[in-house]
């Protein structure tokens, strides 16, 4: 059957067709939809864990019990789960186990566009790279396979434009028979115990693994030659072969599907076939040096980009430069004189419950170091509130590292929710145990947001939505051994404020939790009531715009007296949230009450 | 037609999404090869996005470089004039007579660009632009979210190679049921919309 697929869906379906068991994951973009998709799915057991680390473990372990298993993550998760990856390499498992490392060129929604390719061979894994959504689909159970032929975990490594993009995908509809008796567990204690004994044993049987995996990539038909005119040969992988085939339809392309380890012979035939010889890959010349290593002449970064993702007008822009193909095989494109336009960045939404904390750090003019979440947003103007972001759960060791450094003020680490279950919780255990002054401000909104409102161990519920324990975060904190702990809502700025203050002036560890549904959960919206101003009280003076909501702007009518526009607030966007309101001087914007009175 | 590529313009949740969607589904029923680039992630919480849907006799690349669109449907004013150099010169561009003011705007360090400057820049690269009150006409429905559809509906005026069945169902299927009348009704107001201005399409 035919459907139309993203290559996160296809990736959900492949894993489904060829009997994963068990998925675990920690949603981030552009790999979030690969879960949501298979979760629904009959047999199949997913879940969202904590974090990739523990993410990657659970699926070893299901692949040591003789399950086919799968773990999902964006490329940096796999930095959090990268020694989970080293054991499982060393170790082998009894059933296919798939790592799926979705990378992000480009950084639409990313610190930093590492390539993943590194990791596989760092770990002596091999690495395939689907380059449409049917290859997502059929390269999960290819990369099944591989794992139970070679007794090796699999990276399959997808970027943004696969994950994100939809084609035609050819399904097969079923999986394989479930089997009827329960899974014996096999032990084989030299196998999976790896103390330095075992290691030393298993290390040379990885090595001898990759040399096997090289010589299977010969005859790999996802590594393939479409041999045409000769003049020049392309070396592609991924989405990259896409730009290549639409930029040089009648050039010669030998397709690498599994990017490590590279097939050393296919290369050399396909390096003597053709005159000149090109890598067009995204990020790092990572198939090029393997090229070189091997002898084999080819440039690549020398004429293309090493940094962002591609496109076929960048791969074409770069050929005209290096020769490769006329000046007029420029596409006419016309820039218009347009001037400067205002930029639009992402923002935090109307209605935001993060947006009134901000408001009060600002206030009582505290540095914040941040976090990874929707709330990282807060550090643009006008709030410019949050003045570091590095990775998820850094807030708040880096907050204890500024405070143990002899800085005079307090510190604040903002966090939200979820990033505090992911790794933030060590952190703020660290806090406590080694006694800093750090303000930790957990933003509590009952959600993953950022990632498109996933559940997570403080929501109670699961991935399926099925009811399960939820983490009460007053009582966790304390066990940690903190013992100045406030909890308020986030809408509330004078509660903020107090509690805030209350922090700022002892010298002892302290958590805010501010919590607060994010205003875009369906059972939140149906509470949304736009507020509006009262024109004859408003002055013009700029106050509320200080908020940066984006449901205020200013209005077409001036202040009589000042000359200066009053607010106006869009009945579209505005949920009612009150902290313009509440910020307002002189009473100009009408709360909720006062609205629903009229 | 060989390939025909459209890029939708907008402000994230304006439902650039779905109108893509509709589009995709379009062109496979049409006997297209199609594809389809979002974006999703930080994106969508306000800033500018787009999304590129192509159909082709076999497409290779998900993605639009600058010049290479044949349609540009922009849902905000300001998202027509951000993005109008994908367009092919002399391409069709319809855009959403509606603005949704950046911060910068609103807190007073930027001006939103007016409508004659939009007009001459876009008459600067075709002269088959078209701006429609799409949100306007939506809001006499009852509801301004079918704003997207509203403009879909003005599209598939230029394509009329399309047979109308298939948009309605296109668009029919990918509403909740409650919504869909409403969405046909929304199509159909933007189609005639521009039969009304435009009773020639020249494509």
């Amino acid at each position: 059957m035919e459907r139309f697929l993203s290559g996160n869906e296809a990736v959900a379906w492949g894993a489904w067709e060829s009997g994963v068991r068990l998925a675990a994951a920690y949603p981030g973009t552009p790999s979030t939809e690969i879960l949501e998709t298979l979760a629904p799915m009959p047999n199949v057991y997913a879940e969202w864990s904590p974090n990739e680390k523990v993410a990657l473990d659970v699926a070893v372990g299901a692949a040591y019990a003789g399950s086919r298993a799968m773990a999902v993550m964006k490329h940096v998760g796999l930095n959090v789960a990268a020694e989970s990856l080293f054991y499982s390499s060393m170790t082998g498992m009894e059933a296919g186990l798939v790592i799926i490392s979705a990378d992000a060129p480009s950084m639409h929604s990313s610190q930093n566009e590492q390539d993943n390719r590194h990791y596989a061979k760092f770990a002596r894994v091999p690495c395939l790279e689907p380059s449409d959504s049917q290859e997502a689909r059929d390269l999960v159970g290819v990369a099944l396979n591989i794992s139970e032929q070679f007794d090796t975990p699999v990276l399959l490594r997808l970027t943004t434009r696969i994950s994100h993009c939809y084609g035609v995908v050819d399904l097969k509809g079923t999986r394989p028979p479930e089997r009827t008796e329960k899974p014996s567990y096999c032990i084989d204690t030299q196998k999976y115990v790896m103390v330095p004994g075992h290691a030393r044993r298993r290390h040379p049987v990885i090595e001898e693994r990759i040399h096997k995996l090289a010589e299977f990539a010969e005859t790999f038909p996802y590594n393939r030659i479409e041999l045409q005119d000769r003049s020049l040969g392309i070396v592609s992988n991924g989405v990259a072969y896409q730009y290549a085939r639409e930029v040089f339809p009648q050039a010669s392309i030998l397709k690498l599907g599994m990017t490590y380890p590279v097939p050393p012979k296919l290369l050399r035939e396909f390096a003597s076939q053709v005159e000149r010889l090109i890598v067009i890959e995204e990020l790092d010349p990572f198939i090029e040096q393997e090229m070189h290593l091997l002898g084999i002449p080819a440039e690549g970064k020398s004429i293309f980009p090493l940094c962002g993702e591609l496109d076929q007008q960048i791969v074409r822009e770069c050929a005209i430069k290096a020769g490769l193909l006329p000046e007029s095989a420029q596409v006419k494109a016309v820039q218009p004189e347009k001037g400067a336009l205002p930029p639009r960045p992402p923002v935090l939404c109307p209605g935001c419950p993060h947006r009134g904390v901000f408001y009060v750090t600002n206030k009582l003019g505290l540095v914040v170091n941040g976090d990874i979440g929707c709330y990282t947003l807060a550090f643009l103007p006008p709030l410019g509130a949050v003045h570091t972001c590095g990775c998820m759960g850094a807030s708040v060791g880096v907050a204890h590292g500024v405070a143990k450094a002899g800085i005079a003020q307090h510190h604040v680490a903002v966090i939200g929710d979820s990033t505090f279950f992911h790794t933030g919780m060590p952190a703020l255990l660290n806090v406590a145990y080694n006694k800093s002054n750090t303000i930790t401000i957990i933003l509590d909104n009952r959600t993953t947001a950022m990632t498109g409102h996933q559940q997570n161990p403080g929501t109670g519920r699961t991935l399926q939505g099925i009811e399960t324990g939820q983490v009460d975060l007053q009582t966790l904190v304390r066990a940690m051994g903190i013992q100045r702990v406030h909890a308020v809502d986030s809408y509330d700025l004078k509660e903020v404020q107090a509690a805030l203050e209350d922090c700022v002036q002892t010298d002892e560890p302290a958590v805010v939790i501010a919590r607060r549904e994010c205003v875009l959960l369906p059972e939140v919206r149906k509470q949304w009531l736009p507020l509006r101003v009262n024109e004859e009280r408003c002055n013009g003076c700029e106050l509320c715009f200080h908020v940066g909501c984006p449901a205020i702007a200013k209005s077409d009518v001036l202040d009589a007296k000042t000359g200066r526009p009053k607010a106006r607030i869009d009945p579209l966007l505005c949920t009612g949230c009150e902290i313009c309101a509440q910020v307002c001087a002189r009473r100009a914007i009408l709360f909720r009450a006062q609205v629903s009175e009229d | 037609m060989a390939k025909i590529d459209f890029l939708l313009a907008g402000v994230g949740g304006q439902g650039t999404i779905l109108a893509s969607d509709v589009l995709a589904a379009v062109g496979l029923r049409t006997g297209y090869d199609v594809k389809k680039s979002e974006v999703h992630g930080m994106a969508q919480r306000g800033g500018s996005v787009t999304t590129s849907v192509r159909w082709g006799i076999k497409v290779y690349s998900p993605l639009i470089g600058p010049g290479e669109a044949d349609f540009l449907l922009a849902f905000e004013k300001l998202e027509a004039l951000r993005h109008i150099e994908m367009l092919r010169p002399g391409g069709i561009v319809l855009v959403n007579e509606y603005a949704i003011p950046p911060l910068s705007v609103s807190s007073g360090s930027d001006e939103y660009p007016d409508d004659e400057r939009l007009r001459a820049v876009l008459g600067a690269l075709t002269p088959n632009y078209y701006l429609l009150p799409a949100n306007a006409l939506a809001e006499e429905l009852g509801n301004t979210r079918v704003n997207n559809v509203v403009l879909l509906g003005a599209l598939s005026h230029w394509l009329h190679d399309v047979p109308l069945p298939i948009w309605l169902e296109a668009v029919r299927n990918r509403v909740p049921p409650r919504f869909a009348d409403l969405n046909e009704q929304a199509f159909l107001v933007g189609r005639q919309e521009m039969e009304k201005t435009h009773p020639c399409p020249r494509v």
